[in-house]
């Protein structure tokens, strides 16, 4: 029933099997480092969080990676993006330095927010990231709102508004739905399933069958994909991503996905057993299906993986030891920001 | 003449539809009434013949209750009623304009009574005569050049024309929020807009407040400078968390990479008789939060040039009108480009006794306190706060230093208010100026109730600011 379990060939079979369709080597490539890129730097975050350098909360992004990485890759520099609070795989994606990333979940100085955001509020204005917010289902209605803006300014760009499964049921969700639709926004909407809010699982959650389909009242299509396919997520979202260049409206796009980890860190995920996290790691991993793409083509080797590995475990190092070395903001700072000063 | 929306105290008979002798069947449209927020029609309950018309049409300013013709029923006689038309009801005919004080702000109509809610037979009053700086001219804002002329407008039209200004200076800014559009506004605030500037900028919302205040927050990150506008500020409570938790605190999350340029605003404060949920005063609510503005202005000049201030500012601004106010005219200086700094309180009326504080409505009901104070020796220096965060401290503080008395008048709940804050303050800053205690005149402690008589006992009443100021003064 979900797009998941609609493969037929197990890990990396139908996107290996339709090869002669793939993207270019290259191209696939730059996914695969994004993917472990993220992967590392979250591995990272979470030492560094079990060392009490990251405090507060931290919701690791590691799992879904393909989904960030697959819908990335269907926008441009006109777009912009926002998302809740699981939100370092998409500051990564989105071109903000891991280092700066690191940094503010230390609540260092030379964090994106000078350490007064931590996790769950970054923002990088320059690449069109928008947060990073808190409060759940809170960016739909603010994405759509930055979606807005771009029909408004007749910029050509449009919004990726993120979210995961459980701000699906929050009623400022279809407050947006209405008003995207009504006014033809120009937003993909991407509910990120990993099938748990929190500890509660989508089925007692959510009423209906797909969340895809919480469109539909409003005229909004929507499509469920396998967001553990990275190639499967940007081929669906090309597709959503085209329409809604073409002045179709608001389209939603269901990603089914999976963490690995808890909640966030304080989470021991006593709400799932831990044969259900060993098939999805094994069986559906995002970075070792791709890996399995890329060997079966021959568009590279196990040494060219060591080595992307080695090197992104050194900007993740750097990036740690950025962090580390870099002060607490100055006391100062308590009172910057807190209105501009005109 | 019918009262066709809460605040209603008046009204023009704009048309009759029907003459004297015609039948008349319920539910036919009588006569075309102009309110203070629209044309209405006005249909008959009963069925007869127009006898007699008391009111002709064009007549303007025509109080609510009075009666404008009579019906008759099956064999009554028209010349058995009396002729009587706008002598005995305060109507008065076209071009027959009530006197007005220059420079001065000046009730819609001639009222003799102080603003309060109805009592039993009297409608709701508009705020006072009386004209407070014409009697005793206080400081011009800082920057209003000399010699300015000043153009008598309601807060409404002050109001309007400032988003309109703003809207044509700047494409950026646009309008959105419910019956702002075709409908011109639910209270009439946006009226011609979307004449002027097209659905692109003036923008009808679902009735989703939690929706659309998101959205405009979303729009003001990514660069544009929404003007979010609540029917009342009731509603917005559906909204907090966008106003607060996305626009309030953007800029200090995103270390001040990324601000959100917004104005939310809206009628705010107990309009008439519309009880619990629609009567509720906000201020202390958004003034405790850092990363927004708090305005609230009392005459249409400062409406004017408050709002043009909030719009043109980086920040995130709570703007909160008043409905009550929206019909009341006052002077506004008639300046190519009218913009007050926000953060100024104002002194209104210079004094030496007592310091008294208020803002929006309750400047109405404060300028009558101290004309009552004067007439018994007591000298009041008054304060309309207009900007309520950041609080012009340093006003206040002078003031005090001068007179060595407080007391706050506002109309929300007393604790955690506008008053308890600057009781803090005065202890803070002013500790040893006091020559009593600090007073808070404030709405009471209870839901606003819906009965008429219990409605004026919630809200603060000129007596009760009079009997404070006496109060600070030892004066019985």
């Amino acid at each position: 029933m979900t797009a998941m379990s609609k493969r037929k060939n197990g890990n990396g079979g139908e996107a290996a099997a339709a090869g002669s369709n793939l993207p270019q080597p290259e191209t696939l490539m730059a996914w695969y480092r994004e993917m472990l890129l993220i992967r590392r730097f979250e591995e990272k975050a979470g030492q560094l969080y079990g060392m009490g350098l990251i405090g507060g909360f931290c919701h690791l992004y590691i799992g879904q990676e393909a989904v960030a990485v697959g819908i990335q890759h269907t926008l441009t520099e006109k777009d912009s993006v926002i998302t809740g609070y699981r939100d370092h795989g998409h500051m990564l994606v989105c071109g903000m330095e891991p280092r700066r990333v690191m940094a503010e979940l230390t609540g260092r100085e030379t964090g994106y927010s000078k350490g007064k955001g931590g996790s769950m509020h970054m923002f990088a204005k320059d690449k069109k990231f928008y947060g990073g917010h808190g409060i759940v289902g809170a960016q739909i209605p603010l994405g759509t709102g930055i979606a807005f803006a771009h029909k408004y300014e007749e910029d050509g760009g449009l919004c990726a508004a993120y979210c995961g499964d459980g701000a699906v049921n929050q009623g400022q969700v279809y407050e947006s739905f209405n008003m995207a639709a009504l006014w033809k926004l120009p937003v993909l909407y991407v509910i990120e399933n990993n099938r748990y809010g929190m500890g509660t699982s989508v089925q007692r959650a959510a009423a209906g069958e797909r969340l895809c389909d919480r469109g539909r009242a409003y005229g909004i299509p929507g499509e469920q994909v396998d967001g553990m396919d990275v190639l499967a997520v940007e081929a669906t979202a090309n597709r959503l991503v085209e329409k809604i260049r073409a002045g179709e409206g608001p389209q939603i796009l269901e990603a089914m996905t999976y963490r690995y980890r808890g909640h966030s860190m304080s989470d021991p995920a006593k709400y799932r057993t831990k044969d259900e996290v060993e098939e999805m790691r094994t069986q559906h991993d995002p970075i070792e299906n791709l890996k399995r793409i890329i060997e079966v083509n021959g568009f590279a080797d196990e040494a060219t993986f060591k080595a992307i590995d080695k090197e992104i475990r050194d900007v993740v190092n750097e990036s740690a030891k950025f962090a580390q070395d870099s002060p607490e903001p100055d006391p100062s700072e308590l009172w910057t920001d807190i209105l501009v000063e005109s | 003449m019918p009262a066709l929306s809460p605040t209603m105290t008046e009204g023009n008979l704009a048309r009759w539809l029907k003459k004297e002798g015609d039948p008349v069947r319920s539910g036919d449209v009588l006569a075309e009434i102009e309110t203070d927020k629209a044309t209405m029609e006005f249909e008959a309950v009963d069925e007869g013949v127009l006898g007699k018309i008391l009111v002709p049409e064009g007549t303007q300013g025509v109080a609510v209750n009075t009666p404008i013709g009579v019906l008759l029923e099956e064999g009554e006689s028209a010349d058995a009623v009396p002729t009587s038309a706008s002598a005995a009801t305060g109507g008065r005919a076209k071009g027959d304009e009530p006197r007005t004080a220059d420079h001065a702000p000046v009730g819609e109509k001639p009222a003799s009574e102080a603003p309060a809610a109805p009592t039993e037979g009297e409608a709701p009053a508009p705020a006072a005569k009386v004209p407070a700086e014409a009697k005793k001219p206080a400081a011009a804002d800082p920057d209003l050049p000399p010699g300015t002329t000043f153009v008598k407008q309601t807060v409404r039209e002050a109001l309007r024309d400032a988003m309109a200004e703003e809207m044509r200076r700047d494409p950026k800014v646009f309008l959105m929020g419910e019956e702002v559009a075709q409908y011109q506004g639910a209270y009439k605030v946006s009226q011609g807009l979307l004449d002027e500037f097209g659905a692109k900028r003036v923008i009808d919302t679902p009735i989703t407040e939690h929706g659309f205040a998101g959205l405009g927050v979303g729009a003001a990150m990514a660069g544009l400078r929404p003007i979010v506008e609540f029917m009342t500020w009731n509603f917005a409570m559906q909204a907090m968390d966008h106003i607060i938790n996305s626009a309030a605190k953007t800029l200090y999350m995103a270390g001040g990479q990324m601000g959100c340029p917004i104005v939310f605003r809206g009628p705010n404060g107990a309009a008439a008789r519309v009880a619990a949920q629609h009567s509720q005063e906000y201020s202390s609510w958004y003034s405790h939060c850092p990363g927004l503005k708090v305005v609230a202005p009392w005459s249409a000049a400062d409406a004017k040039g408050l709002l043009k201030a909030a719009i043109r500012d980086p920040n995130p601004i709570v703007f909160l009108e008043n409905e009550m106010l929206y019909g009341q005219s006052f002077e506004v200086p008639q300046i190519d480009d009218h913009v007050l700094p926000i953060g100024k309180a104002k002194v209104v009326r210079e004094g030496t006794d007592v310091t008294m504080t208020a803002f929006s409505l309750m400047m109405g009901h404060a300028v009558a306190a101290a004309d009552a104070l004067a007439e018994q020796g007591i000298s009041v220096e008054l304060i309309d706060l207009r900007t309520i965060r950041p609080l012009d401290v340093e006003t206040i503080v002078n003031s005090v230093k001068k007179t060595n008395r407080l007391v706050s008048v506002e109309e929300g709940w007393p604790q955690s208010g506008i008053g308890s804050e600057l009781a803090a303050l005065m202890m803070e800053h002013a500790f040893d100026y006091l020559d009593a205690p600090v007073v808070r005149v404030t709405g009471k402690d209870v839901p606003m109730p819906y009965a008429a008589n219990l409605e004026k006992l919630a809200l603060p009443q000129v007596h009760d600011m009079v009997e404070a100021a006496k109060a600070v003064c030892y004066r019985t």
